[in-house]
């Protein structure tokens, strides 16, 4: 067995109530990350991605949503019940977020230097010049020429991969246990979205922080996580390294999203596609929530399937009844 | 922009507005219909001795003879003689102004005091019952008609609970404080005059929360709504997650950003306050421009009535510069950028 999670979703449901309905956005999702791992969850638009991990951070607002069934372990607390007090031990301190838009998430009104003295002195006992100090040390190994300078610019003066690199220094700044990266770089270039994967890996790895990443990029994943979950309306579908997932889908919907990315295919030839939409998650289907849009779709189907081992070790695991008819046939 | 290409600009803009408003006030006041001479003279006047006022006066001159002479007073500071005082109207807003100003500065500062934190509650509480009552006191703040709140208010704290007074800057008894600023609240606190300042307080209690209940809605209701947007923003987000508590988030963060807005609406409010002190001054005896004004106004005394709307206009565009300056002063993406 690995060590202890330092992440452990537990098949967790949770909806948003609406007028008249709910939108059930999370159906028994489960998931681990261990120490120093890196994890990816990808997804499309509205498969629960971002959801599982704003619910992880605590950061949907109070009586917005409502967890029916399952539990959040972060680093041996439960996180779904618990006190503010007991998140605000946690954030920043723990475990950091970053988000998809570096362009809006630092305040638009305060100096960068400003604002990670704030959180450095927040979390680690330092005076406020020490604290500078820290912060131009963390933009130094953000490879970030003259951090002084920087620190006494505002957001706005700043590039999207310069004001990115803030906030993984930010994010790092107190040596977390998880990064939670909520698509990171899908609003950079992509020349600079790999330097700052590139960065974000280095980091990760030098203090043995896991990292929960959540991405809508196939690519990306195969170049930067040890592990992947694959969601699809609020469900995971498939999960396992991410090597055996990428050279090896066994779910119908992984195998459609792989066919679907143009470096995989032989130039000249028409990507394919999925056929249909993601299901209504306020008018979700009984049973599988692929089965409308999956060519393998069989009676079976009508029930939702549970994640089963597909190899050796148990550590990929898919959620198809067709591919459970295929193992357990000889 | 610089701060002093800035203040050139809006000077400039100055010398336009007042000369706008100058023209405006004048025709306005010159079509009304009315002799002031005649005023003047007295119903058993004869009509040669009105005849000779209206002489003297200039008032028998053509419109623009007459404009001229009253725009080159203007240069020079003078803005005419008050028909109705016989002494300069320059000399009469003087001896009123710091009055009105007093009071409107009072209750401009009752509606920040009052106005920011009600907002902030409110957008915080969005939807909750805190909520609820911020949003009732907003409305009725903005649609009580300030006369019927000030008369009610004299009735119950002055007619039946006897705890304030109910007219008037000083009791008889009193003797206004040295003049420094023509505050009286200031220039006793200046000169450690305690009775004066205790009993200029109490007078002034009633008159500026009528004169600010009206704005305390409005900056209710405008720091809500940018509490609101902020609150919403991806920064707030990022904040929180690093770890800061919920109240951190919203004071140093959220308010800083939302107050950006509202001081457009303070400065906007400062001039109503000076127009809107005359029907407060009214009902409270305050002894400031209203008063004058409105006996100017049944008086047909127009030098004193266009000196109002030129001395107004005038602090209104002072105002409004200095909203602009500290908008460079509080947010750096302005100052920066320029």
């Amino acid at each position: 067995m690995r060590a202890p999670s330092i992440l452990s979703i537990d098949k967790l449901s949770l909806e948003f109530p609406i007028y008249k309905g709910t939108v059930k956005a999370l159906n028994g999702v489960t998931l681990e990350v261990a120490p120093g791992e890196i994890v990816g969850v990808v997804g499309e638009s509205g498969s629960g991605k971002s959801v599982t991990s704003m619910t992880a951070m605590r950061l949907l607002i109070d009586g917005s949503f409502k967890v029916t069934t399952g539990s959040i372990t972060m680093l041996g607390k439960g996180i779904v019940h618990a006190s503010e007090k007991t998140m605000l031990g946690l954030r920043g301190s723990q475990v950091a977020m970053i988000f998809q838009e570096p362009m809006t998430a630092l305040n638009p009104t305060r100096r960068i230097g400003d604002q990670m003295v704030e959180v450095i002195r927040l979390h680690r006992k330092f005076k406020k010049r020490e604290a500078q100090i820290e912060a131009a040390r963390l933009l130094q190994e953000m490879h970030i020429g003259d951090p002084e300078q920087i620190l006494r610019h505002y957001p706005f003066e700043l590039s999207g991969g310069m004001r990115q690199r803030v906030l993984i220094a930010l994010a790092f700044s107190c040596e977390p246990k998880l990064l939670i990266a909520d698509e990171p770089t899908t609003a950079l270039d992509v020349t600079v979205q790999r330097q700052v994967l590139l960065l974000l890996r280095e980091k990760a790895r030098q203090l043995n922080t896991a990292v929960l990443f959540i991405t809508h990029d196939m690519a990306v994943v195969s170049q930067f996580c040890d592990r992947v979950y694959v969601m699809y309306a609020g469900s995971v579908v498939e999960n396992g390294p991410t090597a055996e997932v990428i050279a090896a889908p066994r779910h119908p919907y992984t195998q459609g999203l792989l066919k679907a990315l143009p470096d995989r295919v032989p130039p000249r030839t028409p990507l394919e596609a999925i056929p249909g939409t993601v299901p209504d998650l306020a008018r979700l289907p009984s049973g599988c929530v692929f089965a409308s849009r999956c060519p393998r779709a069989r009676k079976a189907c009508t029930v939702v399937p549970d994640l089963h081992p597909v190899d050796q070790s148990g550590s990929h695991q898919v959620a198809c009844w067709a591919v459970q008819e295929e193992e357990t046939q000889p | 922009m610089s701060f002093s290409r800035i203040i050139v600009k809006r000077l400039l803009g100055l010398i336009l507005v007042v000369l706008g408003v100058s023209i405006i006030t004048f025709i306005v006041s010159h079509l009304i219909p009315g002799d002031p001479a005649r005023l003047i003279a007295g119903d058993r006047a004869t009509d040669e001795i009105v005849a000779n006022l209206r002489h003297t006066l200039g008032l028998d001159q053509p419109l623009p003879v007459q404009y001229w002479r009253y725009l080159s007073g203007l240069v020079h500071g003078d803005l005419g003689t008050s028909i109705r005082t016989s002494r300069p109207v320059l000399e009469d807003l003087k001896a009123f102004f710091p009055a009105t100003m007093e009071l409107a500065l009072v209750a401009l500062f009752f509606a920040t005091l009052v106005g920011i934190p009600l907002g902030v509650l409110s957008a915080v509480y969005r939807n909750k019952f805190v909520d609820q009552i911020v949003r009732t006191i907003s409305v009725s703040g903005i649609s009580t008609p300030a006369f019927w709140l000030g008369l009610s208010l004299i009735v119950l704290f002055y007619g039946r609970l006897h705890l304030l007074p109910g007219s008037g800057r000083l009791p008889d008894g009193i003797d206004p404080p040295t003049s420094i600023s023509g505050f009286y609240i200031l220039d006793s606190l200046l000169t450690g005059n305690r009775p004066a300042l205790i009993s200029s307080l109490r007078h002034i209690i009633l008159p500026a929360f009528t004169l600010g209940f009206v704005h305390l809605g409005v900056v209710a209701r405008q720091i809500r709504s940018s509490m609101l947007e902020q609150l919403n923003e991806d920064y707030i987000r990022t904040s929180r997650a690093n770890g800061l508590a919920k109240w951190t988030v919203i004071l140093r963060h959220a308010l800083p950003n939302a107050l950006i807005p509202s001081v457009t609406v303070l400065g906007l409010a400062m001039g109503d306050l000076l127009y809107g002190a005359v029907l407060t001054e009214t009902v409270f005896a305050w002894p400031g421009m209203g008063a004058y004004v409105v006996n100017s106004i049944q008086a047909l005394d127009f030098p004193a009535v266009m000196g109002f709307a030129v001395l107004v206009s005038f602090a209104y565009v002072l105002v409004n510069l200095a909203v602009d300056l500290l908008y460079m002063v509080i947010d750096p993406r302005i100052r920066e950028v320029s």
